[in-house]
């Protein structure tokens, strides 16, 4: 099998490491562009969510490079990501590609075909004890992956080098990538970390705190949201980012988790609405409680539960007194816009802050 | 909880619960209206939809919500202020396996935090996964929000529930819900309507979009009056529902929308229609997929022709109208007819 995945965040390098540990040749998707968007654009219906369209885009750049499976995970609502990956076999069987989609639906909800699915992936290469190692090795380079780019989003705004602290981070993306146990992938971050907290810092400058929130894609991929959290970075704001894909696989996947961010919104919107809509609530209660001086909110346009978050958030920014921006994102979405209204955002906090600050 | 409705019981005054004319009105209201009437409420139902609800729905609403949820808002301005108590139950699964648009089941948090001074709300959540007597068992909880009685709920239930039955049976029969209400009125049920259409079409959308004439902007209505028989999804019998479901490889995750998609594979197979409506609303989520659906669906099956008609808040009549007749005379066309 020549098997590619979708491209979220730099989750590829652990994908793409478990893929041809199983002993399949990967083909390496390619990370979402203007073109690959268009493409979707092109193929996906007009009002399906953002992540639909550069999903459907990468898919057709990758069957073109020569794949001819797709693996991806599915669910089983509210949201529409669940149908996310019958309905791109259908556009692509339609246009004339064979692929095979292998969706992987959530475990604990269709064990049988989880298990066919997985062993589809696992049996005609490799033994169960090898996908073990291999998974093992895998999760721990998510992991690591995470914390690190955690470890960048704290030190983004103290940083007096943006591109030494860039250049160190992605050497430690390097290391993760080549290493090829679940120690070397720990030593590799462990360095990673220390050689990022070696570039000077400034301890005296107290940056702005945003959280951030939203849809799941959007939130992790930066073509998406045009790498907000490093401009929000470089212009000197700590941002603390909801969603992380440990977490996120945690959580969701296997047990129903984060029980308290969800007690959080109950007071807001008792009612699970899908996608990361109650978890938006939750969490704006969350950072709103633990200081934060503002949130910001991604959503995909036409976004059904972040619609329904947002359409809620002005009376948490109300109760809670925290800003609250939502930004809505489509293909017509420019980087300059964005700028524009994250500058305007963090005057107000500042001016906040200062008012706070005064008395 | 019951405050303020308790003391109007005492008072003698009918008890005023609010009914907003959109969203599942054309699925329920033949259930609610008689339900809250045993109960003895008077029941009010917010006008029928026109500009001025919808431009108020969108004032009050995100604007990035769809136009039936705006439209939703509206009504439920302009009942406000002339009820006690409004009902807009959280419908979580109304088929006891899906759930229905994730707007569905948020709906009472976005009213409540889009609008201010509201009445009290009635909010139950409905949620038909719990088990077969959940509906019962929702009603009885909405019943003691009006009265202590609790002989009262359990009539009212059985009235709700007859009437409810004679609905689905009209609807059956080929009748849509504006043409059915009169009808359980006058408490008749006539046989079923006959087809004499020159061409027929299956006209698909959800029941808040076909049977809302302001939304639609009198889609029905002119497609009869060009000769066309319509029928709806609502017209499909419950075991063909099932069996069109069966065809798809994994269904969609929304009550309304899955009625779409069966309802448009179940007339595909029937051969007997000429072509495909879809009705879809702008910024609708589920469309999305749904339309894709049908569309691939129409494909696969021998090429039926379809269209979709998107509705936002200015379609112009003028545009729809164009597009439809000239579909309708393509498809007479093909069939010899013209
Ligand atoms: S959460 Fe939003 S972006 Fe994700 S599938 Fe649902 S509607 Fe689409
Ligand atoms: S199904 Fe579509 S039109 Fe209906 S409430 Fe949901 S998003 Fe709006």
């Amino acid at each position: 099998m020549k098997i590619s995945f979708p491209y979220m965040g730099t989750s590829h390098i652990a994908i793409s490491y478990l893929l041809s540990g199983l002993g399949h040749e990967v083909i390496y998707p390619p990370a979402p562009t203007k073109k690959t968007l268009s493409l979707g654009v092109q193929y996906a219906p007009e009002f399906a969510c953002l992540p639909f369209k550069i999903l459907l885009g990468t898919y057709l750049e990758a069957v073109e490079a020569g794949a001819d499976s797709l693996v991806t995970s599915g669910g089983f609502g509210p949201c529409r990501a669940g149908y996310y990956g019958e309905l791109h076999k259908r556009i692509l069987h339609d246009l004339g590609y064979p692929v095979e989609m292998l969706v992987l639906e959530p475990p604990l909800r269709a064990p049988v075909d989880f298990y066919r699915r997985v062993s589809r992936l696992v049996r005609p290469q490799t033994s169960w004890s090898n996908f073990y190692r291999i998974f093992r090795i895998g999760w721990e380079k998510l992991r690591t992956l995470d914390n690190l780019e955690a470890r960048l989003h704290e030190l983004r705004p103290l940083t007096l080098s943006q591109k030494y602290l860039t250049a160190a981070y992605e050497q430690g993306l390097e290391g993760v990538r080549a290493a090829q146990t679940v120690d070397t992938v720990k030593v590799a971050g462990a360095e990673a970390i220390v050689e990022m907290g070696n570039v000077p810092l400034d301890m005296t400058r107290k940056p702005l705190r945003i959280g951030i929130i939203g849809e799941i894609y959007v939130v992790l991929e930066p073509f998406a949201n045009h790498d907000i959290e490093k401009i929000l970075g470089e212009m000197g704001c700590y941002i603390h980012r909801s969603i992380f894909l440990t977490n996120w696989t945690r959580d969701n996947t296997l047990i129903d988790g984060e029980k308290d961010v969800r007690a959080s919104a109950v007071p807001y919107l008792n009612q699970l609405v899908g996608g990361h809509g109650q978890n938006s609530i939750g969490e704006t209660v969350r950072y709103a409680e633990n200081g934060y001086d503002g949130v910001i909110q991604l959503a995909p346009f036409t976004c059904i539960p972040e619609i329904v978050a947002k359409s809620i958030m002005p009376t948490i920014s109300r109760d809670k007194g925290i800003p609250v921006l939502t930004l809505f994102l489509d293909e017509q979405t420019g980087r300059a816009g964005i700028e524009t209204r994250l500058e305007a955002f963090l005057d107000l906090l500042r001016q906040k802050r200062m008012q706070q600050e005064a008395s | 909880m019951r405050l303020c409705v308790g003391d109007k019981e005492k008072e003698g005054d009918l008890v005023r619960v609010g009914i907003p004319r959109t969203l599942s009105f054309f699925t329920y209201y033949p259930l609610w209206k008689p339900f809250f009437e045993a109960l003895g409420a008077e029941v009010v139902v917010s006008p029928i939809s026109n500009k001025a609800l919808l431009d108020e729905g969108v004032r009050e609403t995100v604007n990035d919500a769809c136009v039936p949820i705006k439209l939703f808002h509206g009504h439920v301005a302009a009942l406000k202020d002339r009820v006690d108590i409004l009902f807009i139950p959280r419908l979580v699964s109304i088929d006891g396996k899906v759930t229905l648009c994730p707007k569905f089941l948020g709906l009472p948090d976005m009213v409540r935090c889009s609008i201010s001074g509201l009445p009290e709300i009635i909010e139950s959540r409905l949620d038909l996964k719990k088990g077969r007597f959940e509906l019962y068992r929702f009603m009885f909880r909405v019943g003691q929000r009006i009265t202590d009685n609790k002989l009262r709920i359990i009539g009212a239930i059985w009235r709700a529930r007859y009437s409810f039955y004679c609905y689905r049976k009209l609807l059956l029969h080929g009748f849509t819900p504006l043409e059915a209400f009169p009808l359980l009125e006058k408490g008749i049920i006539p046989p079923p309507k006959v087809n004499n259409g020159e061409i027929k079409l299956a006209v698909l959308g959800y029941p808040y979009a076909l049977y809302d004439d302001y939304v639609s902007v009198n889609l029905l209505k002119k497609l009869e009056g060009q000769g066309v028989s319509v029928v709806t999804p609502e017209m499909v019998p419950e075991q063909m529902m099932k069996k069109a479901s069966k065809k798809l490889p994994k269904n969609l995750f929304w009550y309304y929308s899955n009625r779409v998609v069966w309802a448009s594979i179940h007339y595909l197979q029937d051969k007997s229609i000429d072509g495909i409506i879809h009705v879809t609303a702008f910024g609708c989520g589920p469309d999305a997929m749904t339309n894709k659906l049908v569309e691939l669906e129409a494909k696969q099956q021998g090429k039926v022709p379809c269209m979709s008609i998107t509705i936002d808040e200015h379609t112009g009549d003028a545009g729809v109208d164009t597009r439809v007749e000239a579909f309708v005379d393509l498809l007479k066309r093909k069939k010899g007819i013209l």
